[in-house]
């Protein structure tokens, strides 16, 4: 019984290993592509390696980086990120211990309200919120990020109520006796409390914003800033031939930290993401 | 503590509260009200009543984008669904590399739709071209199963995440007892870990219809709705009806479709919730 139980582990770990191997290939592809000469990149060919005449060393790369404006892109990126998630994490975790620490018609309200907001589809305020956001002069990196508070709002406000509800009123009650104001109880004990519901927040807001496409495009002056969405959409979406060397380099380049992130920490994002299902 | 704590309401709301009306209570009231007007820009609105909305519905455009999502989200939802099951119960019988497959699985997900959209669009391109058929911009077959390997390939890692946190949440003993009384593996399967992950997969369910709805970057990089708008998905075709065309009346147009689409999108999460919520064990 046990034998055979070990045997049929080893085989699902084979099959589990082969889907792995295939699992990673395509960033394999995109790899042994971005290293090829332009005129050996076809579609037919995408699947071979790159030979001693088609090599093309980094040439591809270097291009991305000097003329294509990459290191530019993934400065905004890297810009509207934090600051989006730094806000949302902030203000948000203040404004979910407000309404459910007040028990008011106000805080029930405004707690709905924000749980309405994550199911309605960007669609549906697309076009209203880039006026909105012309009109109010939001339409640079440097204060997106208030667009990005109210939009992502939602989601924050919800995951941390689901929190605040399981941290025992008396600590902080003991605290405010001890002569703090509701903002020292909220600094000093409440966010030390709150810091794995702020992992788990910040990794789920913080991979929605890196990677969102169209809030930026419609937002910001493409001719001006670009995201690295936008940037590789763009590639895309400009007249003539598509660069596809410096374009699947431009992929990779945007790949790799991704993947350091990832692996670096790996452990708080798996966690973050069962956490944030869970109280979802 | 309440009464110590309204009066600093100004501090703890204000700041969200602003940027929630900004970004998203004003835009949506705006959005409900163009629906029923005709514009270019938010000032030059003129009243039209439900005439926007009555296009819509007629454009034909949109109604086989509709069925397009739907047959997408169907196949997408089953598919996504079962194999991140099935992997989370593998990865969850204590194999070798259970933490490395783990983490490859998942990688995906975290790489954008746009770029991830382009990785596939230039791998499945080689293989049509390799087995003899159109590539994909003329190939509407081929897009359609292409979004849905994409999505599989995006998304099975995360679910599968949630699963296994499910699974392990059903304790040993439970299973045990089970095999005591005569359960084999498929009864345990069944009659137990199902039931029991009941609420993991309402979860899932919810995340994976919802994405599969609103999907947008992905359906842009991969198809871009080609040939002529056979994949295209909601979300894509109200963009397009916004601002791939000019004239005075396909914003308005676009934005009754918005509110549509809109109504759907929360319409399909309460009957779902509500169905698998109905299902769940009480723990």
């Amino acid at each position: 019984m046990k034998e055979r139980k070990s045997i049929s582990n080893t085989i699902w770990t084979i099959v589990l290993a082969i889907a792995a191997v295939l699992w990673m290939y395509p960033i394999f592809m995109i790899l042994m592509n971005s290293v090829k000469k332009e005129s050996a990149i076809s579609t037919a060919a995408a699947f071979s390696l790159p030979g001693a005449d088609s090599f093309a060393g980094l040439a591809n790369y270097v291009d991305a980086i000097a003329s294509k404006g990459f290191l530019s892109s993934l400065g905004f990126s890297f810009l509207i990120t934090v600051t989006s998630v730094l806000a949302i994490l902030l203000f948000c975790s203040m404004c979910a211990w407000y309404i459910t620490r007040v028990n008011s018609i106000i805080s029930k309200m405004l707690y709905y309200m924000f749980v309405f907001s994550m199911v309605v589809p960007f669609q549906m305020v697309m076009f209203t919120l880039s006026q909105t956001a012309d009109r109010l002069k939001l339409n640079t990196p440097y204060n997106i990020w208030i667009i990005y508070l109210g939009f992502g709002a939602g989601l924050a406000v919800f995951m941390f109520c689901g929190f605040v509800k399981s941290i025992p009123v008396e600590v902080e009650e003991a605290a405010m006796i001890d002569g703090c104001n509701p903002l020292q109880t909220f600094f000093l004990i409440d966010l030390h409390i709150l810091k794995p519901t702020m992992i788990s927040v910040g990794i789920l807001e913080a991979m929605w914003v890196w990677n969102d496409y169209l809030l930026p495009t419609l937002v910001l002056d493409i001719k001006k800033y670009k995201t690295i969405p936008m940037l590789i959409q763009y590639f895309r979406g400009s007249y003539g031939k598509v660069e596809m060397g410096p374009m699947m380099a431009c992929i990779m380049l945007t790949v790799i930290p991704i993947i350091i992130v990832y692996l670096a920490g790996q452990k708080y994002i798996i966690k973050g993401v069962a956490a944030g299902a869970v109280k979802g | 503590m309440e009464k110590a704590l309204k009066r600093y309401a100004p501090i703890f709301v204000l700041p969200t509260f602003a940027a929630f009306v900004i970004g998203f209570i004003w835009p949506f009231v705006q959005g409900l009200y163009l629906s029923f007007c005709k514009f270019t820009t938010v000032d030059n609105a003129s009243w039209v009543g439900i005439s926007n909305y009555i296009a819509a519905i007629k454009d034909a455009s949109f109604t086989s984008s509709f069925k397009f999502t739907v047959f997408f989200a169907v196949v997408s939802i089953l598919s996504i669904n079962i194999i991140a099951f099935m992997l989370a119960t593998l990865l969850t019988q204590k194999l070798k590399g259970t933490n490395v497959f783990r983490t490859v699985f998942f990688m995906p997900n975290l790489i954008g739709g746009i770029v991830l959209g382009y990785i596939w669009q230039i791998l499945i391109n080689c293989l049509l071209s390799i087995i003899g058929q159109p590539i994909l911009a003329l190939n509407s077959t081929a897009g359609y199963w292409g979004l849905i390997i994409l999505m599989c390939w995006q998304q099975i890692g995360y679910m599968m995440i949630i699963y296994i946190a499910g699974l392990q949440n059903v304790s040993d003993d439970l299973i045990e007892a089970a095999a005591i009384d005569g359960a084999g593996g498929w009864d345990v399967l069944w009659r137990i870990k199902i039931p029991m992950v009941m609420s993991s997969i309402t979860i899932c369910v919810f995340l994976t219809l919802t994405n599969s709805f609103k999907l947008f970057d992905q359906n842009l990089a991969l198809t871009g709705g080609e040939p002529s708008h056979s994949t295209e998905m909601i979300a894509l075709n109200i963009y397009q009806t916004f601002y791939a065309r000019s004239g005075m009346q396909w914003k308005g147009y676009g934005q009754a479709k918005a509110v549509i689409f809109c109504v759907i999108v929360i319409l399909i999460s309460l009957i779902q919730l509500n169905a698998t919520r109905s299902k769940e064990v009480q723990q």
